[in-house]
């Protein structure tokens, strides 16, 4: 019976001093960034690498040059499993502790965090994921997705694709298949490829994976079925290894199948084996730790034993992006404090950065990045920048790129991403603003 | 020796048959449900309100539902989280499509839709039993939610296949979309809740609650004595589903703000499914409970090593958590498998003896 009391208590005591443990102002000259990770769960093989990857810059730089101009930066994690509703938990809790910006890290995430930035004057930053819609960043001042959105990425895929066959007319009659997550972050290419496929005469087909992704028999018969010249995916988590491996087991041409940049990885490979030597997938970075960047990280933390993951697992694809996502972070705050001094900034002022970034060849170099991404600038009507693609090819041990830089075909995405723009923000009620006047 | 009914003497029916027949219960209650509408929108900061209370009472709502469903009418559901989407969508469906109307009436509007396709799920009922049934109600998440998923027109058109709330007001003021205080989100949330669970505990002290146990303890014997299963079954499938619906709307109005299917997946059913056995079958109040439990309990772990300044990696925490979560729940099922209500009880009946237990 006493168990039984006990428990009541412990009941009650859940349900008052529950959410008590919360609040903890960030100190003075330091910037607070909450980082939404997550380590557990069906999406955890690319949440890992990727929170490891933000966590070792954000730790350089402390290390290295005592944070960003002598503002130490504060970073704490909160696991949210991809879950929306848990993530709704995380962002409430880390945002009363003083955030200026988040990475969602999940499209889901993100759309629900987009009506609240401006409310929260909190910057989002969905690099390369999240709402194609909020690249207009005249309807949408405080979100961000450079380098590159969902949309001018299908875009970059079809180039490629009309590359490899010898020119874009040779794209009539060809078949694409599109594999993708049924989510929004899945469906986000559909438009710009059901937009495409008549322009260019490819027969597109669409299949679906519903969530998580681990049975997909029935999607790869279809693909067997149809015999695609091309199969473009969209995945997430567990569902690539599993279609990596689908793709190998039905013996496709894994050169014809281009994972999408959330969909080539290390950890999307390895369960395929030798079966998925030759995948290939977009990026907007190289992958490996050979950059001076990486250099600094093994001499600064891993030496020392502070590093966020093991040795051999720096210079993954998605520990390259969270170092990337980091840096673009900073660099944008740098960019802020340049105008307004060199202290912990407001939300207003980080979004001025994030919108004036301008990062140059030069300063890649400084930052010892230099050939691991491209320069990119951003303004206040183009929140994506001029980011391009690339495609890495898995060759059974390492991603190594294996194409030029390609330009999206921003004539045909920067309209319809207008248009989106003016949907998407009349659902919330929002008025366009002048960027003249900025 | 407080707790105590002595020389309360009733003298009318009315008064014997109250909700509250304690002068104690009544006052208590009273005096709970007015802190509840003025303490927390004073004192509550942003994170307890949208964090923490109002996903409580959003999910208090759907577990009152589903136990009018499964408590009461011994139904067993697995659609939900179905429902719930069928609020939602209807909800945005018909905010979108007329913004005049007051977002309370549009509430209650897609609980009556969520009502009528309750309905339609709930004619296998008539034929299937337990265990079967639940299987039978899984069609009807998996069937709805990929409905929602495949068909644009329910999203209009959006190509990100997501709904958001609108900015909507109620007497001027606003209480949904992003611009919404977090006090007049959680005000919204805990009328509807109280009234729902008014309305519901009335519904199961009068004759359709009876007829529902009736049909739960023994079918065929309710049959016999008169009451007709095809109307009673199909009532507590659509009033349940009306309950789930308007919480379905809820989520995604007041908690969320936007949402994808993803929301309503399967999972949803299994944790309304367990809020309502956790917190007690065929009780009200182990709806609050169950919701209590279920929601809290996980933001309760996660929070305590900061208190007390313990900082471990996050994975670890996450998965102790699910661990703690998982064991305390077959803890409190093997010492009380009735639910927290049970415990609620006698805990009630001890205290009434209190301090001359004998």
């Amino acid at each position: 019976m006493h168990a039984k009391w006990l428990l009541i208590v412990l009941l009650a005591a859940a349900v008052v001093a529950g959410p008590m443990a919360t609040v903890a102002p960030a100190q003075d000259k330091t910037i607070y960034i909450p980082l939404l990770v997550y380590r557990t769960g069906a999406y955890a093989p690319s949440g890992i690498p990727n929170a490891n990857g933000f966590n070792d810059y954000f730790n350089l730089l402390n290390e290295r040059d005592g944070g960003i101009n002598g503002v130490k930066i504060v970073i704490e994690e909160c696991e949210m499993q991809y879950d929306t509703k848990q993530g709704v938990e995380c962002y409430e809790r880390l945002k009363g502790k003083g955030a200026v910006l988040v990475n969602p890290y999940s499209t889901g995430i993100t759309y629900q965090l987009i009506p609240k930035a401006p409310v929260d004057k909190v910057v989002m930053h969905s690099m390369g994921y999240g709402m194609t819609a909020s690249a207009d960043g005249r309807w949408f001042p405080w979100v961000f997705n450079f380098p590159m959105t969902y949309w001018s990425q299908a875009s970059a895929f079809i180039k490629y694709v009309g590359a490899q066959e010898g020119g874009m007319a040779k794209l009539k009659g060809k078949k694409i298949v599109h594999v993708y997550h049924n989510s929004p972050y899945g469906r986000e290419a559909n438009p710009t490829l059901e937009t495409l496929a008549p322009q260019l005469g490819f027969e597109l087909t669409l299949l679906a994976v519903d969530h998580p992704g681990q049975e997909q028999k029935a999607t790869w018969l279809q693909v067997r079925r149809i015999n695609p010249d091309w199969i473009y995916l969209s995945g997430w988590g567990v569902m690539n290894q599993v279609a990596v491996k689908e793709a190998a087991t039905i013996g496709y041409k894994m050169d014809h199948l281009v994972g999408n940049w959330w969909s080539g990885s290390e950890s999307d490979v390895v369960a395929a084996g030798d079966g998925a030597r030759g995948f290939r997938s977009m990026t907007f970075h190289a992958a490996g730790p050979g950059f001076k960047v990486h250099q600094d990280v093994f001499k600064l933390l891993y030496d020392k034993g502070k590093g966020a993951t093991k040795r051999e697992l720096v210079g993954e694809v998605y520990y390259n992006r969270g170092m990337i996502n980091a840096m673009l972070n900073i660099e944008s705050v740098r960019t802020a404090m340049v105008k307004y001094g060199n202290k912990p900034l407001t939300g207003e002022q980080v979004r001025w950065g994030f919108e004036n970034l301008n990062l140059t060849e030069q300063r890649l170099e400084q930052i010892g990045m230099k050939g691991m991404m491209r320069p990119i600038r951003v303004s206040c009507e183009n929140h994506e920048g001029n980011g391009m693609a690339a495609v890495q090819q898995w060759d059974g041990k390492k991603w190594t790129i294996v194409s030029d830089w390609i330009e999206p075909m921003r004539e045909v995405v920067r309209p319809k991403l207008e248009a989106a723009a003016v949907d998407e923000a009349k659902k919330l009620g929002y008025t366009m603003r002048d960027c003249s006047k900025e | 020796m407080i707790y105590r009914e002595a020389g309360q003497f009733k003298t009318t029916y009315g008064a014997d048959q109250a909700i509250f027949p304690i002068v104690q219960d009544r006052v208590i209650v009273a005096l709970a449900v007015l802190a509840a509408f003025l303490v927390p929108p004073l004192v509550a900061n942003e994170y307890w309100l949208q964090a923490v209370l109002i996903p409580f009472l959003i999910y208090a709502l759907a577990a009152i539902g589903l136990n009018l469903l499964t408590g009461y009418a011994g139904q067993l559901s697995l659609g939900t989280g179905g429902f719930m989407a069928v609020g939602a969508y209807a909800a945005f469906k018909l905010t979108t499509a007329f913004p005049q109307v007051n977002i309370i009436a549009v509430f209650l509007l897609s609980g009556l839709i969520a009502a009528g396709v309750g309905l339609l799920f709930g004619i296998p009922s008539l034929r299937i039993k337990g265990f079967y049934l639940a299987v039978a109600t899984l069609a009807a998440q998996f069937f709805l939610i990929w409905l929602f998923n495949k068909v644009p027109w329910f999203v209009n058109y959006a190509s990100s296949g997501t709904i958001t709330a609108p900015n909507r007001t109620v007497l001027g003021v606003i209480v949904t979309g992003p611009n919404a205080t977090a006090p007049m989100r959680y005000l919204v949330a805990l009328a509807l809740v109280a009234a729902g669970a008014l309305v519901a505990k009335n519904l199961v002290r009068g004759r359709i609650g009876r007829s529902w146990m009736a049909i739960r303890d023994r079918d065929i014997a309710a049959e016999i004595i008169g009451v007709r299963p095809l109307k009673t079954k199909l009532l507590a499938f659509s009033i349940s589903s009306f309950y789930c619906g308007v919480a379905g709307a809820e989520l995604v109005f007041l908690f969320l703000g936007s949402a994808e299917t993803a929301a309503f997946d399967i999972n949803q059913s299994f944790l309304v499914l367990f809020m309502v056995i956790i917190g007690g079958l065929g009780s009200i109040l182990g709806s609050f409970l169950g919701a209590a439990f279920i929601v809290l309990t996980p933001i309760f772990l996660t929070n305590v090593p900061h208190a007390v300044g313990l900082s471990l990696p996050v994975a670890l925490m996450k998965q102790i958590e699910l661990m703690v979560f998982g064991g305390l729940i077959l803890f409190f099922l093997i010492v009380e498998p009735h639910g927290l209500a049970r415990l609620w009880q006698i805990g009630k009946e001890k205290l009434r003896l209190w301090p001359f237990p004998h």
